[in-house]
């Protein structure tokens, strides 16, 4: 009788070694391969990197001041000095550059990749439709359960948490990318057809300006969830502002994993406040019509 | 591309189906046999017959509409002469050649030269100034600026927006909105116009100002025209002829004088029933075979009611219908009478 009332005691199923099993040959027959992909990220993150740390603060903060002004106004503008300013008090200056330089580099990929697949998902219904379960997996699962295939994948440091930030933080722009293009309205698309457009060109001149608010509110979660990830991500030995919080919390150092905290709080407002102005500025986009 | 010979710059549609669904070609084969009616083709094929079996021609310099409620059908075949929507059998001809023969190149270049089409809600590219929306279909034949400016200035100039090209369209209103419409398909000077009931979405009275612009325009430019309408009053304003729609088929073809005094079928007879026949009869649809004074006035066969009855109303007892000199009959006041009565009577 027991056995029916508590199957689980009977019956079981060794997922976790079949896993670890599909992981080892994944990892022992293609670890050339995943290494040389690595390569691209790994100098295209050391130039990211190499670039901001080249910027002495004060000139970081003036241009930040600079581009704030541009982009929106002085409101904005003193926004980011002041972020910026606290982060280099704090001695957090060098943390903090590390940490935007990964999501830098983390942004960068996510619209290389996502931004086309979103097209693609837009234009297929059929490819959608595979997508949209492993999307929604994607997002599901929560950031550090990442870090563990990409650690047997990619090892440990800052270009394995590169990647593993690309995987966390993609999914919003291409949902939302697609969503966009999906949305422009249909007599839209058709009077561009209409008048002689190519396919190209109604995609590039009609359909991707009319879905830029919604690929923009897509690449702000994408930028804001890198930030995140790149975080988490110090548990895999990344460099910068979650190290410190990790370090802190390890040694029970309550000054240091606040300074950690902080830094990457201003951090985020500074993003966050920049890349929503890079929407709202530029030519503008009005859906009425 | 120069040719200017009638079938030239026509569309002609031959026998066209359109079945939206997986199991079109099943479909189109019963009810080519007449099997399937359009409900028992959704029921039991799951596909959406939406133009059935429809023919008809429209000559250079014509205004043809095609009116039907909505789901009748009307819209798509519109959309079969520039083929935005492919055919699921039959043949389109627009300026004598065949569309489906087309590369994507050549049907690009006949959709921004040949053809200019007018939507329903606009469909003006909010992101684009007035004079982008306008020059679009040039831009994208790769028209130089220049000239792309000059052509959209004087196409706005027609629909009388002169001067607002740097503009955005959110910043018009309906009735200019469309105007700019309007002027977008007349930029490139093409020979055909395709409207998707472009007026459907004014205010009555803007509406009404727009079908009189644009019939001065057209009588200006002599632009073959397919103008989609569900609005009958649209229809006998705007159209040479008039074709009705049911259910994907075209029920009858005619003039608008056809249409209101002979509907060949019920529904349209039906559809054109709470219009009044008074303004389309002719002395030859009334004229009664009776006796004719020699003396009586003679009158010729197409003459409306309201001259009839201004002749008659100076105490004249009838008039002798003639044409040229054969005699057709005559009009006293009793047949005046009896023209009213039957009218009175449709509805």
């Amino acid at each position: 009788m027991d056995q029916f009332l508590n199957p689980f005691d009977y019956i079981y199923v060794p997922f976790g070694s079949w896993a670890e099993r599909t992981l080892d040959w994944i990892v022992g027959h293609s670890r050339a391969t995943l290494l040389t992909a690595k390569v691209p990220v790994q100098s295209f993150l050391e130039f990211v990197q190499g670039s901001l740390e080249a910027i002495p603060p004060l000139i970081g903060i003036i241009g930040m001041a600079v581009v704030g002004r541009l982009l929106e106004g002085w409101r904005l503008a003193l926004t980011g000095v002041i972020c910026l300013t606290l982060i280099g008090l704090m001695g957090a200056w060098q943390s903090a550059m590390t940490t935007l330089s990964i999501v830098i580099a983390a942004v960068t990929i996510c619209v290389v990749v996502g931004l086309p697949i979103g097209i693609l998902a837009a234009r297929s219904d059929r490819f959608f439709r595979i997508l949209r379960p492993i999307l929604d997996l994607m997002q599901t699962i929560p950031s550090f359960v990442y870090l563990v295939p990409v650690v047997m994948l990619f090892g440990i440091g800052d270009t394995p948490g590169v990647i593993v930030t690309c995987f966390f933080a993609v999914s919003p722009l291409i949902r939302l990318t697609n969503l966009g293009i999906r949305e422009v309205r249909e007599d839209l698309v058709e009077a561009a057809r209409a008048f002689g457009a190519s396919e190209a060109r109604t995609l590039f001149g009609t359909q991707l300006p009319l879905a830029r608010p919604s690929i923009l509110a897509g690449l702000n979660q994408t930028v804001l969830l890198s930030l995140s990830m790149a975080v988490v991500a110090s548990m895999i030995s990344v460099a910068g502002l979650g190290r410190i919080v990790l370090e802190g919390i390890g040694r029970l150092d309550f000054g240091s994993a606040t300074v950690g905290g902080l830094g990457i709080v201003l951090t985020a407002i500074t993003v966050d406040r920049y890349v929503q102005a890079l929407g709202a500025a530029r030519s503008r986009t009005r859906m009425g019509a | 591309m120069n040719d200017r010979s009638p079938e030239a710059s026509s569309i002609e549609c031959r026998n066209l189906w359109k079945i939206f669904g997986q199991r079109a070609d099943e479909v189109l084969a019963a009810a080519r046999d007449g099997k399937v009616s359009k409900d028992e083709a959704l029921k039991k094929f799951g596909c959406v017959i939406g133009v059935a079996d429809a023919s008809f021609s429209v000559r250079r310099g014509e205004i043809f509409c095609i009116m039907g409620l909505s789901g009748s059908g009307k819209s798509t075949i519109l959309r079969h002469v520039n083929r935005l929507i492919e055919p699921t059998a039959g043949s389109v001809h627009v300026g004598g050649q065949d569309v489906m023969s087309l590369s994507k190149r050549q049907l690009r270049a006949l959709r921004a030269r040949k053809i200019g089409m007018v939507f329903q809600h606009m469909a003006l590219w909010p992101h684009k100034t007035i004079s982008g929306n306008v020059a679009f279909g040039l831009e994208v034949q790769g028209v130089e600026k220049k000239a792309c400016r000059e052509a959209a200035e004087e196409a706005l100039e027609k629909v009388g927006l002169r001067g607002w090209g740097h503009r955005y369209p959110d910043e018009l209103s309906g009735g200019m909105q469309q105007r700019v419409g309007l002027a977008r398909a007349l930029a490139a000077d093409p020979d055909i116009l395709l409207m998707d009931e472009p007026f459907s979405a004014l205010d009555p009275l803007i509406r009404r100002d727009l079908q009189d612009e644009f019939l001065t325009l057209s009588e200006n430019a002599r632009k073959t025209t397919l103008f989609i309408t569900h609005d009958l009053d649209e229809a006998m304003r705007v159209g040479h002829r008039i074709a009705v729609m049911k259910d994907g088929r075209i029920d009858q073809i005619g003039s608008p004088e056809a249409i209101v005094l002979h509907p060949e079928t019920d529904y349209v007879a039906r559809f054109v029933g709470s219009i009044s026949t008074l303004k389309y009869i002719s002395a030859s649809e009334i004229a009664s075979a009776g006796e004719v004074a020699v003396d009586a006035p003679g009158i010729g066969p197409d003459a409306t009611l309201p001259v009839l009855i201004r002749q008659l109303a100076n105490g004249t007892d009838h008039l002798a219908v003639k044409d040229g000199d054969r005699l057709i009959g005559r009009i006293g006041r009793p047949e005046i009478l009896a023209a009213v009565e039957r009218d009175l009577e449709r509805r």
